[in-house]
């Protein structure tokens, strides 16, 4: 009998189903990837296996762990399972510890509860845990608090938890999604040894298919609340044999067709020229008396791009990446240097003669949702940048414009009189795209512009971006930690280091041979589809 | 956690600063003469003259400025007209009426709101927080004087229990001066409760849809741990809020329901004091209540900075 058996399993709001019929099933020590697009029922069907799911959620059909009716137990029994035989790991890092309570009493705490162990017993074991995922006691007492820790290490506090008691089963539900790619090979490779050491079995939900073709065993496609196809991932992932299969295997490798770079204008001013760029912070305070010594954000940076170019700033997160770009679109102003588009020094400039600047340049944020207000239309929001217009245009050319913009995106021009929440994640991030666009800027700063979206979406958007450099000759600056986006949709890259531009050149010669050791540890980290299959068709020979 | 304190102690000293130049300035601009006011319309301009020489209104203003908060600092708050006693006798007499009235009132809303908050919150849409959430919008729409009547008339009147106004002093032992604060105290907390009911369910609600909290149920916590020991902390920084400016108005806002019970309470002194132009007992009971005010929010401040360690360092 497997660990975890799942058979029809329907799960509805009302009338409205969300799984349809899903059926799955883990071995000892498995390791099951649960692939498909947001609202496909992934983390629907992880969250029905440990009855957490939302209040008006009904779930019928049959789930079978251990030998127990899951969907019958009753609740206590339920609480006995969570935390000991099931542990949980969530995607969102940051917000999954409770603030108000110290690391150490968070993994405590469902020790003692489970097996009645001793304050003091609880601890020591919660120690040995924490030292196991990579958080050694004198860097990481048990009283720190999460607001202490970054990203990954709260995610390894949370796998922490989830592994304290030896589970038989983990559920991680994109564990590693909201983090750099060095950080997810990491916590990758701890669950990986997890499983090995423990014979867990490992239900790894996942929107990627090079991670899932890197950890799993077998593989479970779902679509729409269903099951597409379920089977051992290398023979899956290569024969495709399923089209919806192919269809996401080939998203998330999808490269846009693209001219060449623009030939290298000599003797023209580049459109952004970054000279020398120095961003302090202010540090923490180590005493009262003492000034605190400056956190050096952006470190002598200095790179020129020309018109019509697409150049990719990729890093670690906390590298300084995002910072370098606020200071470029004159949202920072650098401690030091000189930052000139179009041979003008924004950085020099008062608000108010910052404005024909400002129509030069517009940005691309990561999350289409937080960007925009919710109460105001589309045409409000793609006309916001106007008012940096010269002349101000009246309302029916305003209507003009914004039309004519969601035409270059793909939107229809009715879809202005529409609000936000009308439309999905990608068609948001179209209108963020034609809002950016609607100024005629010759520069567009994307920060992780897909790093939200699916596979397949984030190739309709990449093939946008490339098309919009090809016809309205717009240069971009993508700021971002994966590297397939870098490589298929960039000529240039530049490697951020703690501040410092490390490495740079043409992107498929660094991302293929990088030379400095933040570049290979980037390289090494991503997670590459093919190269993960190689890798498994050459272990089962 | 020292420079947090000095901080905050720091601020609550300068709003101290400008709260009593803003009070000496303003009863400085109102019309009407002290000294006139004192001898009545039918004093001599000789008499006049040597009331405001005594009463040192010929000295200039910031020389009266400075000598009224050495007085302050001193324990010394001036002379009441219409009384004839010092200021902060009159004030002394009636703090031991308000403010166990107000400390009762506060422990009395705050003990019904937050459980009544949490269960509501915890059965978020079904009967219990439709009937609690109903009977607490009925509580902030009512006001306090009326529950205050009934209050009379239930246990008062009919049930003959508890006194119906008025204040022995505590000279008469503590039982009969808690005796005569339970019914005004009670008829000042429901109302508060309901409100405090209100931002304690929201809060909750708001805690409860946390990632947190999921993650504390996979760990197998059940619900009502989760919500004890997960969710309230959390919860508590609006309700904080809410009490600390509940407290300041209990202390001196209450001159409604003083005058049902007919208890001598500062809120009775204040509006005593306002209609007569006893200028100087209005500038002592106001510099007292901007002094608790900035008590009350320096405590505040502590308990957040204890309830959340985010707090903790940026002072």
């Amino acid at each position: 009998m497997s660990l975890l058996e799942i058979e029809k399993l329907t799960v509805s709001i009302g009338r409205t189903p969300i799984l349809k019929g899903v059926d799955l099933s883990i071995e000892e020590g498995e390791v099951l990837g649960l692939v498909g697009e947001s609202g496909s029922g992934k983390s629907m069907t992880a969250l029905t296996v440990m009855r957490l799911l939302p209040h008006a959620m009904r779930a019928a059909g049959r789930v079978t762990f251990d030998g127990i009716d899951i969907l019958a137990a009753p609740e206590a029994a339920m609480n006995r399972l969570r935390g000991d035989d099931i542990g949980m790991v969530f995607q969102e890092p940051m917000t999954a510890l409770n603030p108000v309570k110290t690391i150490g009493e968070q993994v405590a705490e469902g020790i003692r509860w489970h097996t009645g162990a001793s304050r003091a017993e609880a601890e020591e074991t919660a120690r040995k845990i924490l030292d196991r995922v990579g958080l050694p006691a004198q860097k990481f007492p048990l009283s720190r608090f999460p607001h202490e820790l970054s990203g990954g290490q709260r995610q390894r506090v949370v796998i922490a938890i989830a592994c304290a008691l030896k589970p038989k089963l983990l559920i991680a539900d994109e564990p590693t999604t909201a983090l750099d790619v060095v950080l997810q090979a990491q916590i990758l490779d701890l669950l990986r040894d997890l499983v090995d050491e423990r014979r867990m079995g490992l239900l790894l939900i996942s929107h990627d298919l090079a991670v899932v073709a890197d950890m799993a065993d077998r593989i479970t496609v779902m679509r729409h609340g269903e099951v597409m196809e379920t089977g051992e991932t290398g023979r899956t992932l290569t024969e495709q044999a399923h089209p919806y299969t192919r269809q996401l295997a080939r998203a998330s490798t999808h490269v846009p067709a693209r001219a060449g770079p623009p030939a290298p204008e000599t003797g023209k001013t580049p459109l952004l020229e970054v000279a020398s760029v120095v961003k302090d912070y202010a540090g923490r305070r180590a005493s009262l008396f003492a000034r605190p010594a400056p956190f050096r954000a952006v470190d002598d940076v200095s790179f020129a791009l020309g018109e019509g170019q697409s150049v990719a700033l990729v890093g670690r997160s906390g590298c300084g990446k995002s910072t370098l770009a606020r200071m470029i679109l004159a949202l920072d102003r650098p401690t030091g240097g000189a930052i000139r588009l179009d041979g003008i020094e924004v950085n020099a400039l008062a608000e108010a003669a910052l404005k024909p600047s400002r129509r030069k340049m517009q940005v691309v944020f990561q999350d289409p949702y937080g960007s925009f207000d919710p109460r105001h239309k589309v045409e409000r929001l793609v006309a916001e940048p106007l008012h940096l217009m010269e002349k101000q245009p009246s309302a029916a050319e305003r209507r003009d414009m914004v039309a004519a913009a969601l035409a270059e995106v793909g939107l229809a021009p009715k879809d202005m009189d529409k609000y936000p929440h009308e439309f999905s994640g990608g068609q948001r991030q179209r209108i963020s795209i034609a809002r950016a666009i609607i100024t005629r800027p010759k520069l567009v700063v994307a920060d992780e512009p897909v790093s939200a979206l699916d596979v397949s979406i984030r190739a309709q958007i990449l093939d946008l971006f490339a098309d919009l450099n090809g016809r309205l000759g717009v240069a971009y600056l993508f700021i971002t930690h994966d590297l397939t986006v870098a490589r298929a949709i960039t000529d240039q890259v530049m490697v951020m280091h703690d501040g410092r531009i490390v490495e740079r050149g043409r992107t498929a010669e660094v991302l293929d041979n990088p030379q400095s050791d933040a570049a290979k540890a980037l390289v090494e980290a991503a997670p590459d589809l093919s190269r993960a299959l190689a890798r498994r068709l050459a272990g089962r020979e | 956690m020292i420079a947090f304190l000095a901080k905050r102690i720091g601020i609550g000293a300068i709003t101290l600063i400008v709260a009593s130049i803003v009070v000496f300035a303003v009863l400085e601009i109102l019309p009407g003469d002290p000294a006139l006011l004192m001898l009545g319309m039918n004093a001599t301009p000789e008499a006049l003259a040597a009331m405001r020489e005594q009463m040192g209104l010929n000295e200039p203003v910031p020389v009266r400025y400075l000598g009224w908060i050495a007085g302050l600092l001193a324990g010394d708050f001036g002379r009441s007209f219409t009384y004839s006693s010092p200021v902060i006798d009159l004030i002394l007499e009636r703090v031991v009426v308000s403010l166990p009235l107000a400390l009762i009132a506060l422990t009395l809303s705050t003990a019904i709101a937050i459980p009544v908050g949490i269960f509501s919150a915890a059965r978020r849409g079904r009967a219990g927080d439709t009937v609690s959430m109903g009977v607490a919008q009925l509580g902030v729409a009512v006001p306090n004087f009326w529950f205050a009547l009934l209050l009379v008339y239930v246990f008062a009147v009919w049930l003959r229990l508890l006194p119906a106004g008025g204040f022995p002093g505590w000279g008469a032992g503590v039982w009969p001066g808690l005796k005569a604060l339970i019914l005004p105290a009670v008829a000042l907390a429901l109302p508060q409760a309901a409100i405090l009911a209100r931002v304690t369910r929201s809060a909750m609600l708001e805690v409860l849809g946390e990632d947190y909290i999921r993650t504390a149920r996979a760990k197998g916590m059940p619900r009502r741990y989760v919500l004890w020991r997960h969710a309230l902390r959390n919860a508590m920084i609006p309700v904080l809020t809410i009490m600390g400016l509940q407290f300041s108005f209990l202390l001196a806002g209450t001159i409604i329901i003083e005058n049902v019970f007919y208890l001598p309470g500062l809120g009775r002194l204040v509006f005593q004091a306002i209609t007569q132009r006893d200028l100087i007992v209005v500038e002592g009971v106001v510099m007292l209540l901007v002094a608790s005010v900035v008590v009350v929010n320096l405590i505040v401040d502590i308990l957040y900075a204890v309830v959340d360690p985010r707090l903790r360092i940026r002072a």
